[in-house]
């Protein structure tokens, strides 16, 4: 679609975007990244002794420690990519969303969804063993025993439902498009099946149908999947999205294009059991597993390649032009953590570094050194053309760059450099306090490196509320998707 | 094919993802399917290492177990067994502590005998809790190596009992003070001691020792020591 010229014909910007609700979903997601990282920073100064809150049983680091992931999966993620479907999907298939009304109801369903998670976390325990009535249900008000899935049992159905209804809204325009389509709406195609059947798998058989080993095989699909099948190809997606139009000319190669798309499609599914080698899982599972992880590292080097042939000669844009350089930041991350996978899935490097702070390394080096980058990058793009003006100061965007990128490369390098010391403080079965003390210096860095990262947001914030102030005060139309076509000579916005 | 609406929906959205889901979630589902899952009343009855140390609490906090539990008795432990992996989940322990032995990294050793399968086909552990960190050391041999005091008070303030830890104080599990445990602590101190209560290992906390090291790793460490009073 991207590369057909532009037809007199074709629906302008203001027939298809609903500005409001991408505005409405990144402030948003903005928000739940700020509550994460605050909870991220009550586990790491807990770990090095310095939390002041300790005790206080709504503030404690454990519930807070499933919020830090929940909110930045569901909260931070979740509404950032809608945003960015909400502005890229219309623009890319030339046709509006399904239902604008439905848009508005899957915007607040999803924050009540978000919002029982966060009650059901923090004060579900409480209540329940404070309330006698409560106290006699049947299922637990709190945290669901499911990594990256701790919603609560009782908000899952809903959840569920939600991820139902994301899906029939984008897809009703994606549908009604003819022919071979771009490489952007694969992903989003397949990532809009494999989000509803993830969620399904790893919230509700775990809990009502499996125990103990097979449970366990389909807890590492899931925390595999959600990664691999929610946030990856919609992270690719959008990139496959902007990149083009932000460097203005197209992918070098759409075979490499088929390549990775169908490549991840079919290992990366494979690779959950690889999170638990060693266990009672039968051994040609977890080999299998493995090999599937090597397979995958091998397929992201050709997307890789891919990207960097199509800024090959336009190298000096990651100078001049931002976005461009948020998002091959992103890319040279991914390279790095798909490399560290490939590594870490072997049964030789597992024995030392599993249940280590490597691995907690690696999940930051994607979940923010990947995915965020890439979404602060497509709002760093799309607040000015949302707004209809220039960004306050561009200064605080170097600094919310800067800060967030080398904050996650020192909180990235530290932990996973600690891992192989916690691994070998084990093996030498020395006492256990050995490896708690010896990993102090690293636990206390990694609480700057995190206090760098909250700092960049913070430029980020008081920029976008800046902005915001003078796009008001300039008083700017705002498209609702809804609108007739402009007379032809308005150009539609680029 | 590869690149129409229906062949990504249909080979990858939905082929692909059901292909992975029988190869790693169909097949050990149904190789242990004849495995029975255990219920909770199955775990407690006959379980004399759980029930010592059931009656164990009782002794210890007489008037706290009275107030929340009443009498010793396998229904009674069955509840609070309940109630503690609800709040080892709740409270998520389990992101610290893992539960399960591996065959390598000399973690035989150290925690005791390698995990099996069929230790995991319980009520229990649905969703199962093998843990993926371990900041905090392994729990699934945990239980009986530790008195029921010594639990109670780690609880109410961690470094208390042990200098450094950077495990958080759970004061909400106690009326006041650590001689204290509500309806919560009771059950998680029951919890923890359930787990490896099934092995033939399971240590009287009193003549625990911990498994002596190898005799190289003695050799090394007793050589050490005397270079560096040498030196």
């Amino acid at each position: 679609m991207i590369d057909k010229l532009a037809k007199a014909e074709d629906p302008r910007h203001e027939q298809l975007v609903d500005e409001p609700i991408v505005v409405a979903y990144f402030l948003l997601a903005l928000g739940y990244l700020a509550l994460s990282m605050l909870a991220g920073l009550l586990m790491a100064t807990q770990l090095v002794h310095w939390n002041p809150l300790n005790g206080i049983e709504l503030l404690s680091p454990g519930r807070w420690r499933m919020i830090h992931t929940n909110v930045v999966a569901y909260g931070f993620l979740a509404n950032a990519f809608l945003g960015a479907l909400h502005w890229s999907v219309p623009r890319l298939v030339l046709k509006p969303v399904l239902d604008r009304r439905l848009s508005w109801f899957i915007l607040v369903a999803w924050q009540v969804v978000l919002l029982c998670t966060f009650f059901g976390i923090v004060f579900g325990p409480t209540l329940q063993a404070n309330i006698a009535a409560l106290e006699r249900l049947p299922f637990s008000l709190g945290a669901q025993g499911i990594e990256w899935g701790e919603t609560p049992t009782w908000i899952d159905p809903l959840a569920l439902a939600g991820l139902l209804l994301v899906a029939v809204n984008f897809m009703g325009p994606i549908v009604r498009t003819k022919g071979p389509m771009y490489v952007s709406a694969w992903y989003f195609i397949a990532a809009f099946v494999w989000t509803f059947l993830t969620y399904a798998m790893g919230n509700f058989l775990p809990q009502y149908w499996l125990a103990g080993t097979s449970a366990g095989a389909v807890g590492g699909l899931f925390i595999h999947d959600l990664v691999g099948l929610f946030v990856t190809p919609l992270g690719w997606g959008l990139v496959y999205y902007f990149v083009p139009i932000l460097l203005q000319k197209p992918i070098w190669s759409h075979g490499l294009s088929l390549v990775g798309f169908w490549g991840l499609a079919f290992f990366y599914p494979l690779n959950g059991i690889h999170h638990f080698l060693y266990t009672p899982i039968p051994m040609f599972l977890q080999y299998g597993a493995i090999i599937s992880t090597i397979a995958v590292e091998m397929v992201v080097t050709t997307v890789i390649v891919n990207f960097f042939a199509t800024i090959w000669g336009s190298g000096r844009q990651l100078i001049t032009n931002l976005p461009v350089r948020w998002f091959y930041t992103g890319m040279v991350f991914y390279g790095l953590t798909c490399l560290q996978c490939a590594m870490q899935t072997t049964l030789t490097f597992q024995a030392l570094i599993h249940f280590t702070d490597w691995v907690v390394g690696h999940a930051h080096m994607v979940m923010f050194g990947v995915f965020s980058l890439w979404l602060l990058g497509i709002m760093t793009y799309l607040f000015p053309r949302l707004w209809r003006t220039e960004w306050y100061s561009k200064e605080l965007l170097e600094y919310h760059y800067w800060l967030s990128s080398v904050g996650l490369l020192v909180m990235a390098a530290d932990l996973i450099l600690l891992g192989p010391f916690q691994g070998y403080y084990w093996a030498s079965l020395q006492p256990w306090e050995v490896s708690v003390d010896g990993s102090q210096p690293f636990w206390m860095l990694r609480v700057f490196a995190g206090l760098a990262m909250l700092a960049g947001q913070l430029c980020f914030f008081y920029n976008i509320y800046m902005t915001w102030r003078r796009s008001r005060a300039q008083g700017v139309p705002v498209s609702t998707g809804t609108q007739q076509a402009p007379p032809a000579e308005v150009a539609p916005q680029a | 094919m590869f690149e129409s609406k229906s062949g990504v929906f249909l080979i990858a959205g939905l082929g692909f993802f059901a292909f992975a889901f029988l190869s790693n979630a169909l097949v050990p589902a149904l190789m242990y399917r004849d495995l029975p899952e255990k219920t909770t009343a199955q775990l407690v009855e006959e379980n004399s290492n759980l029930m010592y140390q059931f009656e164990n609490l009782a002794n210890r906090y007489p008037e706290q177990f009275e107030k929340y539990y009443g009498e010793v008795t396998e229904e009674k432990c069955a509840e609070a067994l309940e109630l503690g992996r609800r709040t080892y989940v709740s409270e998520a322990c389990w992101h610290c502590h893992s539960q399960f032995v591996r065959p390598v990294s000399r973690e035989e050793d150290r925690w005791g005998p390698v995990s099996r399968t069929e230790e995991y086909q319980n009520v229990l552990q649905r969703p199962v809790m093998f843990g993926t960190r371990r900041i905090g050391p392994d729990l699934s041999r945990e239980g009986g190596r530790r008195g029921n005091d010594w639990h109670a008070v780690h609880f109410f303030q961690p470094t208390m009992v042990s200098t450094g830890s950077p495990m958080p104080a759970y004061p909400w599990f106690f009326d006041g003070s650590p001689d204290k445990p509500n309806k919560r602590g009771i059950a998680l101190i029951t919890y923890v001691q359930w787990l490896g209560s099934w092995l033939e290992s399971y240590p009287y906390y009193e003549d625990f020792k911990p498994i002596p090291l190898p005799e190289e790793i003695k050799e090394s460490i007793e050589k050490e020591a005397e270079e560096s009073q040498e030196s």
